[in-house]
């Protein structure tokens, strides 16, 4: 219930883009068609479901102080808390990369639809936020861990479709004044779109 | 001669005709979310400013040496290295605020700038230049930063970095501050804004 509970927030209320502005620039780069944005947000999920338990392993049996005492005695002392951030870095290119190879060896069709993007996952900050906020808030078990990855990969696929949708139409129907033409606009509709997913603040189940 | 021109441009380009976060679009994510305050937004204009310069310096120094097929990874962890410095220091010296920025200082790996600077700079120059490319680069996204974050302050709050700014005779007469300044979504529109006018006045960048 509590693990269920930590998904719809991230989806919703935790939502990567509208509460935290994390993964903007490739939000921004590619949200100008509806079909390579879902691509985009299937491939950002996919990591995020898979680097945030991986990295909460890590962070539970080795980085954390005192994370070490499963090896003896002797090492129950260690705080290895400065390195999260490096070693952070490097599960989730060392991911992307096996990801990319994994899935261009057992589905080719799912590899050319996706291929472009999954080099670029390394470098969004959606993923590594994830990582982030899963070792500043404390999470129980490695569940919750993979939840709140599931929530807020699918809540950044929404924030992405959606936002994609209306780019598509703002650019042929509407008269947008020149210079806010192209991105300007696009931060204007994120801002309306964010301020009404406020209204889910609250939700609890 | 005309090299000191060139550096001249490199230097001062990013601040306004090639400005990192409005015209190239890139480290929107944290330039976003350290907004709502003014002392924040500086602390992490700074620690962008450093991590950017020193590690533009020290990929220009290793370029030839690295196999392009590993570049990411490499810069990767020079970036993630140089962050973590930063991140040790802000907790030693100033704690508060490294509590009020939580994540983002750690974002700055994965911030978009550096990546590009990187990529698109200092694997092709010099270390001089390159290190005023990454002291320009990093003070344009300091700019915008500052700016986002001087009018969320005082309309949000009425402070500018934790002083009165507005006075209280403002409130006796039925001034209200904007709650909504505060809130995420507002730094968009703020940023939209500043966008706007900067593209009225240079219209060779308007996009049709």
């Amino acid at each position: 219930m509590e693990n269920l509970n930590i998904f719809i927030r991230s989806i919703f209320i935790d939502n990567m883009i509208f509460a935290y502005f994390l993964g903007m620039c490739s939000f921004l780069a590619v949200s100008k068609n509806v079909k390579t944005a879902f691509g985009l947000g299937i491939a950002v999920t996919f990591m995020l479901v898979v680097t945030l338990p991986l990295n909460y392993l890590l962070n539970t049996y080795v980085l954390q102080p005192g994370a070490m005492a499963w090896l003896g005695e002797e090492y129950a002392n260690v705080d290895l808390s400065f390195l999260s951030l490096i070693l952070y870095i490097a599960v989730i290119a060392s991911m992307t990369q096996l990801v990319e190879m994994a899935v261009e060896k057992f589905s080719p069709s799912l590899y050319a639809s996706l291929g472009i993007f999954l080099p670029l996952i390394a470098v969004n900050c959606a993923i590594l936020g994830g990582s982030l906020f899963m070792q500043q808030r404390d999470f129980p078990s490695v569940w919750t861990a993979i939840c709140a990855g599931g929530g807020w990969g699918i809540g950044w696929l929404l924030a992405i479709a959606a936002i994609a949708a209306i780019r598509e139409r703002v650019t042929s129907y509407s008269n947008v004044p020149k210079p806010l033409r192209g991105v300007g606009i696009t931060f204007i509709i994120t801002a309306l779109m964010g301020i009404a997913f406020m209204s889910f603040l609250g939700i609890k189940i | 001669m005309a090299e000191k021109i060139k550096n001249k441009t490199v230097f001062f380009n990013p601040f306004s005709k090639n400005n990192p976060v409005i015209v190239q679009i890139l480290g929107i994510c944290s330039a976003l979310s350290v907004t709502a305050k003014l002392e924040p937004a500086i602390v992490m204009g700074l620690s962008v400013i450093a991590v950017l310069a020193f590690s533009n310096v020290i990929i220009s120094l290793i370029r030839n040496t690295i196999p392009t097929s590993i570049r990411i990874i490499v810069q990767l962890v020079v970036v993630a290295g140089l962050v973590i410095i930063v991140s040790e220091l802000l907790k030693a010296y100033a704690y508060d605020v490294s509590l009020q920025l939580s994540v983002f200082i750690g974002l700055i790996i994965t911030n978009c700038i550096l990546m590009g600077r990187l990529e698109a700079f200092a694997m092709a120059n010099r270390p001089w230049p390159s290190f005023l490319d990454g002291v320009g680069n990093g003070v344009g996204y300091t700019i915008i930063l500052v700016i986002v974050a001087f009018f969320r302050e005082l309309l949000g709050c009425g402070t500018l970095l934790g002083f009165q700014v507005v006075p209280n005779c403002f409130y006796q007469a039925g001034y209200v501050n904007n709650g909504l300044m505060i809130l995420p979504p507002m730094a968009l529109i703020v940023v939209a804004c500043i966008i706007w006018v900067h593209r009225s006045y240079n219209k060779d960048l308007q996009e049709n």
